[in-house]
């Protein structure tokens, strides 16, 4: 039997939406009182109960139950949104849960952010222990640690030097590395691949790996780059509005998340929760259209599409459209512009057609995220709108397409850039 | 797997600690963090001030020599038979390290939440090291003031007593009834920011209600019952006997303000508890 290092049982977090409470103790005495008198609550929000609006609940985990054996790497996979942060959290106790208990043996080393703590004005060595006693280490403990530390992110030179003075990189590299060298039993960490060059990244990713495969700890990894969860993880968790949808093996785990094909959709009506970056603007995009009903487009192909936006600004704008497309694994692979600025018709919604080149993709599916956005006088651009995800497509092999051969993307990439001519 | 469910683990969380759940366990283990906040606050709170530390010694002198010249010679609020001089600078540090305390204490959710957000360890260590730095700087304001009552005391217009050594007794109960009050601040301000305005004129208020800038036999004998039931009071008149050899020990009512400490600083730990757990959704 293995022994179990956590264990999440019926785990729900819930949060109200917008504003807790009138955030002033005025505002939850008017509450209070009018509850008394069996009067209407002066602060609720008036609305329908179909869409979720401010001061309702939501559930950000529901009845999350899984288990991590010793030693294991386990990864956590979801889209934005659903729910893998408020499980780090959670684990890394920073908040509690609304019910449910998670259980764990030995301590948690959470990578939530490296560098908590940090103070400007100190030297790296004393960083180094400041941070370290955040994370849970004793004096003794990072005393005898200290060498590693300091040979692992590269740094003798500078130890003694206020970390003000430090490059953001020699910064992050000597977070990650106290981090890393704690004797934790349990590591939990989001994307925190994303720092310094790309040698640290390597040792990075094999310092975990280690980690997991020789020293016998726990590792949960979060990340939206399914290479790295490929290269570390030993099982995955596919998390989806709060609930776990899928639990075992990588690959599979990893399709699970790209959904199969159940969102391949040509015709997206854009609704507030799939914006997951918020801008503050007038102007919202509301309907994204193709004309192919499978999404699917032969290589070689353009992408036509229709997108309705709405204003709600009494004045016009003239807006730029921007489109990024991304691989499946989540790596973006192109980008490109309107080519001049549309004009936004003034309260109403505008409708426009669009083309874009997709000739150069490889076969494979991908997603496009479009945006909307501004240039201001000084050339200054303002994003107005952010879809990120909005539409999946496909591209398929037309015949003599590389030779008749399958494409190999993780080795040549996703852009086929034409032949090599004999001069 | 039905073995595992019967497996013992280390840690627990569930969504509700009982009402007294202090980890003190786990406070003792991380005691070097303690340490190490107090070395951060001192260090950051002087580095590149040209005077540095020294500021610690100027703000209470200044002060002092303000509430002599006004309260002690334009509203002759100082008691007979001791130095004016000594009696407010004696109220002024005393009072201090209490005012300091409680203000920077009131600050702990939302002055570190970006820390807390990030990772767990034990949040009373926060308090409870602003209350250790404090000290420090009470610790030079306490020397200046040695340095004052030795002058005084050669010339014999002083004579300190024996009480003088409750001193720490003294400085456990002002750190005490700050953290208390300090925590429960703090804890609500989560949720109410408005109390934030409330702290720097409520500690304000509370200093005219406390024997700082005036001698305790101004206040009509009919209010002295409700007077006496601010803790500090005590603290203060008992600070100045032991230096200044002033007034005689008020055991009945000293033990009065242990008590209220205590409560108060009961009640702070048992909000701060509740609060700590899930604060950073609302902050």
């Amino acid at each position: 039997m293995d022994e179990l290092a956590i264990k999440i049982e019926h785990v729900s977090k819930q949060y109200r939406l917008g504003a807790i409470g009138g955030g002033t103790l005025k505002g939850d005495l008017q509450s209070w009182w009018a509850r008394k008198r069996g009067r209407e609550d002066p602060n609720s929000k008036i609305g329908s109960r179909t869409d979720l609006k401010p001061g309702d609940k939501f559930l950000a985990l529901d009845d999350v139950s899984f288990e991590v054996k010793k030693g294991e790497a386990l990864g956590i996979i979801g889209h934005n949104g659903a729910g893998k942060s408020t499980l780090l959290k959670l684990l890394s106790r920073v908040t509690a849960p609304t019910s449910g208990t998670l259980s764990y043996n030995g301590r948690i080393t959470s990578m939530l952010e490296v560098g908590t703590g940090f103070h400007q004005e100190l030297t790296g060595r004393e960083n180094v222990y400041m941070n370290g006693a955040i994370l849970g280490m004793t004096k003794a403990e990072i005393d005898r640690k200290m060498d590693q530390i300091i040979d692992f992110a590269e740094m003798r030179q500078f130890i003694d030097t206020p970390v003000k003075r430090y490059s953001s990189g020699m910064y992050v590299k000597l977070a990650f590395s106290v981090a890393a060298h704690l004797d934790s039993e349990i590591m939990v960490m989001d994307e925190v691949l994303a720092v310094g060059d790309m040698a640290f990244q390597k040792k990075c990713l094999s310092k975990m790996r280690q980690a997991a495969t020789q020293e016998g700890r726990t590792v949960l990894y979060v990340s939206h780059n399914m290479n790295t969860i490929r290269q570390l993880c030993s099982r995955v968790i596919v998390l989806d509005h709060g609930r776990v949808i899928f639990n075992g093996e990588v690959e599979k785990g990893i399709a699970v998340y790209m959904g199969g094909d159940t969102d391949m959709h040509s015709d997206v009506t854009i609704l507030p929760y799939m914006r997951t970056i918020e801008c503050k603007s007038p102007i919202k995009m509301t309907r994204f259209r193709t004309n192919r009903e499978d999404c699917t487009f032969p290589f070689g192909s353009v992408l036509p599409f229709e997108l309705y936006v709405k204003s709600d600004d009494a004045a016009a704008h003239e807006c730029y459209i921007r489109a990024i497309i991304h691989s499946m694994n989540g790596d973006a692979i192109s980008m490109c512009n309107t080519e001049r600025a549309i004009s936004i018709q003034p309260n109403g919604e505008t409708a426009k057609r669009f083309r874009i080149d997709i000739s150069q993709l490889v076969p494979g599916d991908y997603y496009l995220d479009i945006s909307i956005f501004e240039v201001g006088a000084l050339g200054a651009q303002e994003r107005f709108d952010v879809i990120q995800n909005l539409y999946r497509f496909r591209i398929i092999e037309t015949p003599g397409f590389n030779l008749d051969k399958p494409w190999y993307p993780a080795g040549w990439g996703y852009i086929n850039n034409g032949v090599i001519s004999e001069l | 797997m039905e073995n595992n469910s019967t497996q013992q683990f280390s840690t627990v969380i569930v969504p509700k600690t009982r009402l007294l759940d202090f980890h003190l366990k786990e406070l003792v283990r991380y005691r070097d963090l303690v340490f190490l906040f107090v070395k951060r606050n001192f260090v950051s709170h002087y580095k590149q001030t040209v005077l540095g530390p020294a500021w610690a010694v100027i703000q209470p002198l200044l002060t002092t020599v303000v509430f002599t010249v006004v309260f002690g010679r334009l509203a002759g609020l100082a008691p007979g038979g001791v130095p004016s001089f000594l009696f407010f600078m004696s109220g002024n540090i005393a009072w201090g390290y209490f005012a300091g305390c409680l203000t920077s204490t009131a600050n702990t959710f939302t002055g570190n939440a970006a820390i807390f957000g990030k990772v767990y360890f034990p949040r009373l260590v926060t308090p409870i090291s602003t209350v250790l730095s404090q000290l420090i700087g009470f610790g030079i304001q306490f020397v200046m003031f040695l340095v004052f009552l030795v002058i005084y005391w050669i010339r014999g217009t002083v004579q300190p007593t024996l009480y003088a050594l409750l001193l720490p007794l003294l400085l456990l109960q002002m750190a005490m009834l700050s953290l208390g009050v300090g925590v429960i601040i703090s804890s609500l301000t989560t949720k109410y920011r408005d109390l934030v305005m409330l702290v720097g004129f409520g500690v304000q208020l509370w200093m005219y209600g406390t024997p700082v800038a005036y001698d305790i036999g101004i206040v009509p004998a009919k209010f002295l019952g409700l007077y006496m039931l601010n803790p500090m009071t005590p603290v203060i008149n008992t600070f100045r006997l032991a230096f200044l050899g002033l007034g005689s020990f008020d055991l009945p009512h000293y033990l009065l303000s242990w008590a209220v400490t205590l409560a108060v600083l009961m009640i702070g730990i048992v909000l701060f508890n509740r609060v700590e757990k899930t604060f950073m959704d609302t902050v």
